[in-house]
């Protein structure tokens, strides 16, 4: 039966060319702009954790006394007194301070001129909580964290460009002016986004697609990287003016990120509790002008309160999906015309006994196999649209390639669009009267 | 011509009517809207910075090793001499960045020095006496920087300079009463005079962030004198931007090697830089064309394929009322007006759709109102190019003669 349909179906196909090339010309544009368009928005939006992000929690106080309600929502990084409080106290099952900066890079036994680099420091918990993987050596220990250790880790991109790939552990780097022992080189890691560093995204007017830029060249121990940089951090935001810029340890700047791994929600709740409480002792102190204003955001919910998918990419996703209804809405049309043409023919085959539903069928499987075809162009035509998005200047630009769960996305898209295309014609053409037919004929 | 009978027609083909009308609606709410957007990112493109920009280019220099304050303002000293001789360049100066550079120094301004909230928002460009001649800005109000005025900065001193250059447009929001010139206002916490105003001068950043700043910049009479280097401003002479931009950096290398210019960004003319600072609003721009040529395209197919269909499901018909006098004339205006009634009636949905995703994009993307022009523009274009569209199947229509009326009837 289904091999009789498929042949009825190809035949009618081939009858009218010019109008099946127009159908599936039409679903393959249709399904092109639209997968291409997925496939950004599922890159952008994913989950850049899957099955930790659960776990991971963004903390946030307020130690600006410039505001005194409390009202607005806390600034989106900490200031050192606050972090460095904050991640000694150790209450979470893990903690990591993170701070960037840039700094000038250099291999001594290496023959290559210096160059700028991205800095990130961090402490020893970073690397398992956010599951960073290792190609040789791994990260530093607690105890490098309190000695200030001269110890560093190289992402995959740097030890190419310096080593050549090769096994760098134990060599040296100069970072500014000091040397570093490289402990760990990473694989290549590229999350989307890069969640850890994502902030002041509601600043942003939706331009957020720097978010999704590559993880810095070098990661040094945290106060090991304040010392080797010292004058070169910038602030998040400052409610004073800092005393020697770059150099933010005293001065009433937010600067710093910390993110806490925290098992369960018992644990959730008492983390919840202890930043209130830090936040009630500090204005105790008179460091705070406001206890109340904590937050405690999981990671996905940190990236949605920073609305990290670019406006631009959500207009166009849109965009795509309108464009999708005028060609569906199109080849419904021209499946009609296609179908009710053959009026005769189907007035026959139900003189002959074939039911309501065989035509039906026919029709539907008729109209499927235009969306068969269409989903081959559109496949060809996502290619080339992502193609087009791997040359724009975003940052993001280099990860758009089509994996295996968009490319079954784009059949099973254009199938059931096309099916979907075919409902109301297959119905209508189900419903000819033979007799009327027939007499015309 | 006879409107009634076309609609009794039409109700004949409810099913087939009703999704040209829908996909002409469709279109017409997104073709609108997307020429909107086309406008507004071309015009936000074409902005003009202020300077002169066909004979200005940029050298990002960075000095190899560390320096002192004095040792990196000498050496920068040294550099612009040897430009300044260079037969090709009428001008430079030193700054810390220039518009559309993308970021920089952005800083708020104040009227008194208790005030809690800023005044506004401003682009602060360092400049030298020579600022305003290179960038060929035109001073309107007061004077230029005085030589004495302009000292070496290190970026660890705060800024604090005596007298400070604004925008027309700054000085228009600081001082509404347009008596700015002479007034002391707060720079980064510390107090300054206003000496000059310039005509314009574009902020360094194209981003909507900062569009609330776009034209407000302030020039303060500082060198940035760092062991990171600077960027050095040069205008050319008229016409020979191409040889000033192969001298300057050879002329630099010779006088002092311990230094980087970037080939990828350290030496760029003021049109690259251009070019750099509007790509993603270009780029969306394209985008947006080339799906409203796509979606026009494919309605047009559609129009096509149907009113193909129905003229040959009406031969019959058209072929009788040939025979009973019709002419040919008649036959082609039945189709056309059958076309215009169709397209009216999407294109009325139509307006409503496009103002109705035009508050949607209002209320989620911070968009701008439609103007109305853009929908009657919208309107015309569909219209015509349901008209253009049905031309081909009408024309055929007009063609089948009376003969075909005594065909197997």
């Amino acid at each position: 039966m289904f091999g009789y349909y498929l042949d009825l179906a190809l035949r009618s196909l081939k009858r009218n060319k010019a109008l099946t090339a127009l159908m599936v010309l039409a679903i393959a544009v249709g399904i092109g702009a639209c997968m291409t368009t997925l496939t950004v928005m599922h890159l952008l939006s994913g989950d850049p954790l899957p099955g930790r992000s659960q776990r991971i929690f963004y903390a946030q106080v307020d130690p600006d006394i410039t505001d005194k309600e409390g009202q607005r929502e806390p600034p989106d990084m900490l200031d050192y007194h606050s972090a460095t409080d904050l991640w000694s106290a150790r209450r979470a099952d893990r903690q990591a301070l993170v701070v960037d900066s840039r700094l000038k890079l250099h291999a001594p036994d290496v023959n290559l001129p210096p160059l700028m680099a991205t800095m990130l420091s961090t402490t020893t918990d970073f690397f398992p909580m956010f599951d960073v993987p290792f190609q040789y050596g791994g990260g530093w220990s607690a105890d490098d964290d309190a000695r200030h250790a001269r110890v560093a880790v190289i992402s995959a991109d740097l030890n190419l460009r310096l080593f050549g790939g090769a096994d760098s552990v134990g060599r040296t780097l100069r970072l500014r002016e000091s040397d570093v022992r490289i402990v760990g080189v990473l694989k290549p890691w590229r999350p989307s986004p890069l969640f850890y560093a994502v902030a002041g995204g509601r600043f942003s007017n939706g331009d957020t697609a720097d978010f999704y830029g590559k993880a810095e060249d070098v990661m040094t121990p945290f106060f090991t990287g304040l010392e080797i940089n010292d004058g070169n951090f910038q602030q998040f935001n400052c409610w004073g003016i800092p005393s020697t810029p770059g150099h933010l340890q005293n001065a009433p700047c937010n600067w710093i990120r910390l993110w806490v791994e925290l098992g369960d929600g018992g644990k959730v709740a008492g983390y919840r509790r202890f930043l209130a409480d830090y936040a009630a002792q500090q204005k105790a102190l008179g460091r705070f002008t406001v206890a109340g204003n904590t937050r405690l955001r999981s990671l996905m919910q940190w990236l949605d309160f920073n609305g990290v998918v670019p406006s631009d990419v959500r207009l166009q996703t849109w965009l795509a999906f309108a464009f999708l209804a005028i060609c569906l809405f199109n080849t419904v049309g021209l499946l009609l015309a296609k179908f009710l043409r053959r009026s005769g023919e189907i007035g026959v085959r139900r003189a002959l006994g074939a039911s309501r539903l065989a035509i039906f069928a026919q029709c539907l499987m008729e109209a499927g196999m235009v969306g068969l075809l269409g989903g081959i162009g559109g496949w060809l035509l996502t290619l080339a649209g992502l193609w087009l998005v791997r040359r724009q200047p975003a940052a993001y630009a280099d990860m758009a390639y089509l994996d295996t769960t968009m490319f079954l996305a784009t059949f099973a898209l254009a199938v059931a669009v096309s099916v979907l295309a075919g409902l109301l014609p297959a119905v209508r053409a189900s419903r000819i009267a033979p007799g009327l037919q027939l007499k015309a004929l | 011509m006879q409107i009634k009978p076309i609609l009794s027609a039409l109700r004949q083909h409810k099913a087939g009517t009703l999704l040209i009308a829908m996909q002409i609606a469709l279109t017409l709410a997104i073709v609108c809207n997307a020429l909107f957007i086309i406008q507004q990112r071309l015009a936000h493109l074409s902005e003009p910075t202020g300077i002169d920009e066909p004979d200005i280019f940029v050298v990002q220099n960075e000095w190899v090793g560390k320096l002192s304050t004095s040792q990196a303002d000498a050496r920068m000293q040294e550099d612009l001499r040897a430009i300044r001789q260079l037969a090709s360049v009428q001008d430079v100066t030193p700054s810390n960045s220039y518009p559309l550079r993308g970021s920089g120094w952005d800083d708020g301004i104040r009227l008194k020095p208790d005030q809690l909230q800023d005044t506004s928002g401003s682009t602060v460009y360092f400049g030298d006496e020579h600022f305003i001649d290179t960038l060929g800005v035109k001073l309107v109000a007061g004077r230029n920087f005085r030589p004495e005025e302009v000292a070496p900065m290190d970026m660890r001193y705060s800024l604090s300079p005596p007298v400070v250059i604004v925008t027309r447009a700054l000085a228009d929001k600081l001082f509404p009463a347009g008596d700015a010139l002479g007034k002391t206002i707060y720079l980064a916490g510390s107090p300054t005079a206003i000496v000059g105003i310039i005509d314009q001068l574009q902020a360094q950043s194209v981003e909507r962030w900062a569009a609330a700043f776009a034209h407000r910049s302030v020039i303060v009479p500082r060198r940035l004198a760092v062991s990171l280097g600077a960027y050095y401003i040069v205008r050319a002479r008229p016409g020979q931007l191409d040889a000033a931009m192969r001298e300057t950096p050879r002329a630099l290398f010779a006088i002092n090697p311990r230094r980087v210019i970037s080939d990828k960004d350290g030496l760029l003319s003021f049109a690259q830089v251009r070019d750099r600072a509007y790509e993603r609003d270009r780029g969306m721009a394209i985008l947006m064309g080339l799906i409203c040529v796509v979606l026009l395209a494919i309605t047009a197919a559609g129009i096509v394929g149907l009113t193909s269909f129905w003229v040959g499901q009406r031969r019959k018909q058209i072929g009788v009322r040939r025979a009973l006098g019709a002419t040919r004339r008649d036959i082609l205006g039945y189709f056309l007006t059958e076309n215009l009634l169709i397209s009216c009636g999407g294109a009325l949905l139509g307006v409503l759709l496009a103002v109705a995703v035009n508050l949607w994009l209002v209320v989620r993307f911070e968009m701008n109102r439609l103007s109305l022009a853009y929908v009657l523009a919208g309107v015309v274009l569909l219209l015509l190019l349901g008209q253009g569209a049905v031309l081909a199947p009408a024309l055929r229509a007009s063609r089948v003669p009376p003969v075909e009326a005594t065909r197997s009837v």
